[in-house]
C-alpha cells in the first residue's frame, strides 16, 4: 500500500489517535504494557482494556448494522440491563447455582428475551413506520423500567462459577469476554462481507424505496438488524453482569448507546446510513476504552476526564474532516463547489 | 455531526435522570383525617437505589408505628413533581411537611408558601442551599464529611506506631456528587496530619461495581505497592475486591479496604474479612424523623441540624449485625 493510499484510508486517523494515546500511556504510566502470566492466564493493562471494551465492541457491532440501514438503536443499554437482570434472576433461583445446565438455561433465556425486545424495535420501525430514534427511545425508557422491575430495584447477587466465566473467565489464557466479542465480530464480518448481505444492507440504507423497487425486501432487513443489535446488546449485558457476578438494573449499560454511536462514527460510518465499516467500529470502540483507561493510568483527575475525552474526540473529528484539513494546511485543492457557492 | 452527538448526549442525560424512579409506591396515604392524628406529608426523591428503597420503607414503618398519618409522594427524581407535591400538602393542610430535596436550589418560593400557611418543614437526607434558614425547622441527615473522617480515624489507629509509608488508593463517587466531595474532604483532613499516609491515586468508580472493578484493575497495574483502598461506597469496594482477587492478591489482607454505606452485601464481605472497616451511612431515619415531627407539631424547639444515628463496623460487629440487616 502506498503512503498516499494509507493517508486516504478512513481508518488512518483513528489508528493514529490510538497510537498517540498508547504512546502517552507508555511515557506517563509505568508498566502500562507489562503483560505477565498470572494463574495461567494473561494479565496486564492491555488485557484489561480489551476486557473492558468487549461489551462496547459488541453493542457497537449491532449499532453499526442498524446505522447502515439509516436507523439508530437507543435501547441497547436498557437491553443490556434487562438481559443481565434476567440471567441473574434465574441463576439466583437455582438450587445449585454452580450447575452448568442451569446457567445455560439462564443465558439462553436472557438472549431469547433480548431477541424479543429487538423484534419489538424492528416491528415499530419497519412495520409501523415509526422513526427509529423514537421507536427505540420507547424501549430505552421502558427497558430500564423492566430491568428495575426484574431486580425489584436492588442489586441481585449470584455466586455461580460457570456464570462468572462469561465476563471474568479465561480460556487458554485469553479472556472469554474478548473471545466472545471476537467471535461475534468474525461472524458478522463473514455474513456481511462474504455474502451479499452487507451490500443489501447498504442499499437499504442508501435508499429503502429504490431497494424495494429493485426487489430487496427492505422491511425484512430492517427488522433483522434491530434483532441483531438487541442480540449483541443481550450478550454484552451478560458479560457486564457476569464480570461482577451481579445485576444492577439502574447502572448496567447506562449511556452505552452514546459511546456505541460515537464508536460507529469514529469508525467512519455515516449516521445517514449506507456504507459501513465493522473494522472502523471495532477500532472506535477500542479507542474509547483505551481513552478511559489511559486517563486513569496517567492520573488525570476524574473531574477532568470527560473534558480530556471530549478534546481527543474533537481533535479526531477535525482530523477526519477533509475541509478542516484543507483549511489548516491552506492547500490549493478547491473545496467542493456547492459549499463554496453558499452565501454567508 | 458533533452538534448532533452532543444534542443526543444531553437528551440521553435528561432521560437517564428521569428513569430513576420507576418503582415508586404510595403506601400510607388514605384516611383523610378528622381525628387528632398528626398528618405528615412526605415527598421522596424516587426509588433509584436499594438505599433509597430502605429509606422509604423506614419512614413508612416508623409512621405506622407512631400512629402518624403519612401522605407519601414519590417525586421520581423531578423537582417540579416535588414542588407540586409540597403545594398539594399545603392545600390539604397537613400538620408537618418533610422531604428529601431532589436538587439543592430553587426551593425558596414553595417553602415560603408553607411558612405563610404555618406548616413546619423538615428536610431529610439532603440539604437545600436556601439563604433564609427560617424556611425550614431542621435538617435530619448524615454528615458525609464526618463519614470521611471516621474512615480516616480508623486508618490512623490501624497504622499507629508504624513509620513505614502507607500507599492509599481512593475510589471516588460520581464527580460533583456531595457524598463524593465530602467523603474525600473528611478523609483527607484526618490523614494529612501524618506524612506517612499518601494518597497515590484517586479516580472515580461512579458509585457502582463494574466501574469500581475497572478502575481498581487500572490502579493495580499503574500503582506499585498498594497498602490501603478507600472506596466512597460499598458497591465500588465490592467491584474492587473482584479485581484484587483476579490479580492474585488477598483483599483485606494484602490490601486493606475501607468503605462507606454498610449495605447488606458490603456487610457480608466485611464479615468474611474481605473488607476491614465500614462507616455506616444509614437510610433508617424513620424513627428519628417521627420524633422530630411530634416535637415540631407541639412547637418545641429543635436544633437546626440533626445527624442520623450512625455507627461504624468492624468484621466482628458485622457478623453480629448481619442477621437483622434490612437493606
Amino acid at each position: 500500500m502506498t503512503l498516499q493510499k494509507i493517508l486516504k484510508s478512513r481508518l488512518m486517523w483513528p489508528v493514529a489517535m490510538l497510537v498517540v494515546l498508547l504512546l502517552c500511556a507508555l511515557i506517563f504510566s509505568d508498566g502500562f504494557f507489562d503483560i505477565r502470566i498470572q494463574d495461567g492466564h494473561l494479565f496486564g493493562t492491555p488485557v484489561n482494556i480489551l476486557r473492558a471494551s468487549a461489551p462496547l465492541v459488541l453493542v457497537a457491532i449491532g449499532m453499526t448494522l442498524v446505522i447502515s440501514t439509516g436507523g439508530i438503536d437507543l435501547s441497547v443499554g436498557s437491553v443490556m440491563a434487562v438481559s443481565g437482570a434476567m440471567a441473574c434472576l434465574i441463576i439466583g433461583d437455582l438450587s445449585n447455582q454452580n450447575s452448568v445446565g442451569g446457567v445455560a438455561v439462564a443465558v439462553v433465556a436472557a438472549i431469547a428475551l433480548s431477541l424479543v425486545l429487538g423484534l419489538w424495535n424492528g416491528f415499530l420501525v419497519a412495520v409501523l413506520g415509526i422513526q427509529p430514534i423514537i421507536a427505540t427511545l420507547i424501549l430505552m425508557v421502558a427497558g430500564r423500567g423492566l430491568a428495575q422491575l426484574i431486580t425489584s430495584g436492588q442489586i441481585i447477587n449470584v455466586q455461580s462459577s460457570p456464570y462468572k466465566v462469561i465476563g471474568a473467565g479465561y480460556v487458554l489464557g485469553l479472556p472469554v469476554s474478548v473471545l466472545i466479542a471476537a467471535v461475534v465480530l468474525a461472524i458478522t464480518v463473514l455474513l456481511t462481507r462474504r455474502t451479499a448481505l452487507g451490500l443489501l444492507l447498504e442499499s437499504v440504507g442508501g435508499s429503502p424505496v429504490a431497494s424495494r423497487l429493485a426487489g430487496i425486501q427492505a422491511r425484512r432487513f430492517t427488522v433483522m438488524v434491530y434483532i441483531a443489535s438487541a442480540a449483541c446488546a443481550g450478550i454484552a449485558g451478560l458479560i457486564y453482569s457476569s464480570n461482577v457476578s451481579s445485576a444492577d438494573g439502574n447502572n448496567a449499560g447506562n449511556l452505552i448507546e452514546l459511546d456505541a454511536i460515537l464508536a460507529v462514527v469514529i469508525g467512519g460510518t455515516a449516521l445517514t446510513g449506507g456504507r459501513f465499516s465493522l473494522a472502523g467500529t471495532t477500532l472506535g470502540a477500542l479507542l474509547i476504552a483505551t481513552l478511559d483507561t489511559t486517563a486513569q493510568s496517567v492520573g488525570i483527575p476524574p473531574e477532568a476526564t470527560l473534558v480530556f475525552k471530549a478534546v481527543v474526540v474533537v481533535v479526531l473529528c477535525l482530523a477526519q474532516s477533509a475541509t478542516f484539513r484543507a483549511m489548516l494546511f491552506r492547500r490549493s485543492t478547491p473545496r467542493p463547489a456547492a459549499r463554496a457557492e453558499v452565501p454567508a | 455531526m458533533l452538534k448532533k452527538i452532543s444534542a443526543a448526549m444531553v437528551g440521553g442525560l435528561l432521560l437517564a435522570s428521569t428513569l430513576a424512579g420507576c418503582g415508586g409506591d404510595d403506601g400510607g396515604s388514605g384516611s383523610g383525617g378528622g381525628d387528632d392524628k398528626i398528618t405528615l406529608g412526605f415527598s421522596q426523591v424516587g426509588a433509584e437505589s436499594g438505599w433509597r428503597t430502605a429509606n422509604t420503607k423506614s419512614i413508612q414503618e416508623a409512621a405506622a408505628a407512631e400512629g402518624i398519618d403519612l401522605k407519601f409522594s414519590d417525586a421520581q427524581g423531578k423537582q417540579e413533581k416535588q414542588i407540586e407535591a409540597i403545594r398539594s400538602f399545603i392545600t390539604q393542610r397537613v400538620d408537618v411537611i418533610a422531604f428529601s430535596p431532589v436538587v439543592e436550589s430553587g426551593w425558596d418560593p414553595v417553602l415560603k408558601e408553607a411558612k405563610d400557611a404555618g406548616i413546619p418543614v423538615i428536610l431529610t437526607d439532603r440539604a437545600v442551599d436556601s439563604k433564609d434558614t427560617s424556611l425550614y425547622k431542621t435538617f435530619l441527615g448524615s454528615d458525609f464529611v464526618e463519614e470521611g473522617k471516621k474512615a480516616g480515624d480508623w486508618l490512623a489507629k490501624e497504622y499507629q506506631g508504624k513509620s513505614d509509608p502507607v500507599n492509599i488508593v481512593e475510589l471516588q463517587g460520581t464527580p460533583g456528587a456531595a457524598p463524593a466531595i465530602d467523603r474525600k474532604t473528611g478523609f483527607e483532613e484526618v490523614i494529612k496530619t501524618d506524612p506517612k499516609f499518601k494518597i497515590v491515586a484517586s479516580q472515580t468508580g461512579k458509585f457502582e461495581r463494574t466501574s469500581g472493578k475497572q478502575t481498581m484493575e487500572t490502579f493495580l497495574q499503574s500503582v506499585k505497592d498498594i497498602d490501603v483502598l478507600y472506596a466512597h461506597n460499598d458497591d465500588m469496594g465490592l467491584g474492587a475486591i473482584e479485581a484484587i482477587e483476579a490479580a492474585g492478591k488477598k483483599p483485606g489482607t494484602d490490601i486493606k479496604i475501607i468503605t462507606v454505606d454498610a449495605v447488606k452485601d458490603g456487610m457480608t464481605a466485611l464479615s468474611e474479612n474481605k473488607i476491614n472497616f465500614i462507616v455506616e451511612c444509614s437510610p433508617l431515619l424513620g424513627p428519628q424523623l417521627m420524633q422530630l415531627v411530634k416535637k415540631v407539631k407541639n412547637s418545641e424547639e429543635v436544633p437546626t441540624r440533626i445527624l442520623t444515628e450512625e455507627t461504624t463496623f468492624t468484621p466482628e460487629q458485622a457478623k453480629a449485625a448481619l442477621p437483622d440487616r434490612k437493606y
